[in-house]
C-alpha cells in the first residue's frame, strides 16, 4: 500500500474532528482550548501534506506557513490560558456554563 | 513513503487525541495532548519536514503542553474532574467528519502519490525566511509581543 494524498487529509480530517468533538462537548474551559489546539495542528497536517504532495516540492512555502501557524497557535494558547485565569479568579470556576453574566 | 510507520503513528496520534477529548481527569488529557504532540511531530518527520516537526515538538511540547499544566494545576480548587458531557456536539462532530471523508474521497485529483524530492535542508529554509518571508517574519514578533503584554495584563492583580 502506498501513501497517498487522501489517507494523509484523511487523518489530518479525523484529528479535525476529533479537536471539533473536545471544543464542543467539553464543559471545561482548559478542554476547549485543548480542543481548539488539536483543529490548528490539524490545520498544519493539511498544509505539510499539500506541500510534500505537489508535483514540484522545492519551494518550502508549505513550510513556512506551517512555521507560521505554529507560532500563532503558540500565541493564542498563551492569551486563551491567561484569559482562563482570569476568569477562574472572578468566578472561581472553570465550567463554561457558569460564564453567563453578559446573557439576557 | 514507510506505510507500516503512518498507519503506526496515525493509530497512536488519534488514540492519544481521542483519550485528550474524552478523558474526565484534567491532567490525563493534558499528557494524551501531548502525545498527540509528538504522533504529528512524527508525522511532519515521515512527510519530510522535518524542521517543522521540530518546531512543533519545541512549541507544543515545551510551551503549550506544560501552560496547559500550569493552568490546570492553577485552578484545580473546584474541579479536578469534568462534570458532564454535550452529546450534540458528539453528533456535530461525527457529521463533520462523514462531510469531510465524502469531499476526499469524492476528489479524483487527491489520489496522487508522493513525488520524489531533494531534502529540504534547514540552510535553505532559513534563506526563505530572511528573504521573501522577511515581512511575515517581522509582523509574527510584532503579534508575539503583543501577546505576551496581552497576557500578562489580562492576569496581573488590580491594585486598588
Amino acid at each position: 500500500m502506498t501513501i497517498t494524498l487522501q489517507i494523509v487529509l484523511a487523518v489530518a480530517a479525523a484529528l479535525f474532528c476529533i479537536g471539533l468533538l473536545a471544543a464542543l462537548s467539553r464543559r471545561h474551559a482548559i478542554f476547549i482550548l485543548i480542543g481548539i489546539e488539536m483543529m490548528l495542528a490539524a490545520a498544519n497536517l493539511n498544509f505539510i501534506a499539500f506541500w510534500r504532495f505537489r508535483p514540484e516540492p522545492h519551494q518550502p512555502t508549505g513550510v513556512m506557513v506551517a512555521i507560521f501557524s505554529i507560532a500563532i497557535a503558540a500565541a493564542e494558547a498563551a492569551v486563551g490560558l491567561a484569559l482562563v485565569i482570569a476568569v477562574y479568579r472572578h468566578y472561581r470556576t472553570t465550567n463554561v456554563d457558569q460564564f453567563d453574566q453578559l446573557k439576557g | 513513503m514507510n506505510s507500516p510507520a503512518f498507519v503506526f503513528i496515525a493509530i497512536l496520534t488519534l488514540a492519544a487525541a481521542l483519550a485528550a477529548a474524552t478523558l474526565r481527569k484534567l491532567l490525563h488529557a493534558a499528557l494524551s495532548f501531548a502525545v498527540a504532540s509528538v504522533g504529528l511531530a512524527a508525522f511532519f518527520f515521515l512527510l519530510g519536514g522535518e524542521f517543522v516537526g521540530l518546531v512543533q515538538i519545541f512549541v507544543y511540547i515545551g510551551a503549550v503542553a506544560v501552560l496547559i499544566v500550569f493552568t490546570i494545576l492553577l485552578t484545580r480548587r473546584d474541579v479536578e474532574k469534568d462534570r458532564g458531557f454535550n452529546w450534540s456536539g458528539v453528533a456535530i462532530a461525527i457529521a463533520v467528519f462523514g462531510g469531510l471523508i465524502w469531499a476526499i474521497v469524492k476528489t479524483q485529483s487527491l489520489s496522487v502519490s508522493a513525488p520524489e524530492m531533494p531534502a529540504l535542508t534547514i540552510k535553505h529554509i532559513g534563506e526563505v525566511l530572511m528573504t521573501g518571508y522577511v515581512w511575515p517574519l517581522l509582523c509574527l514578533g510584532l503579534l508575539l509581543t503583543a501577546a505576551l503584554i496581552g497576557a500578562l495584563i489580562l492576569v496581573m492583580e488590580d491594585k486598588r
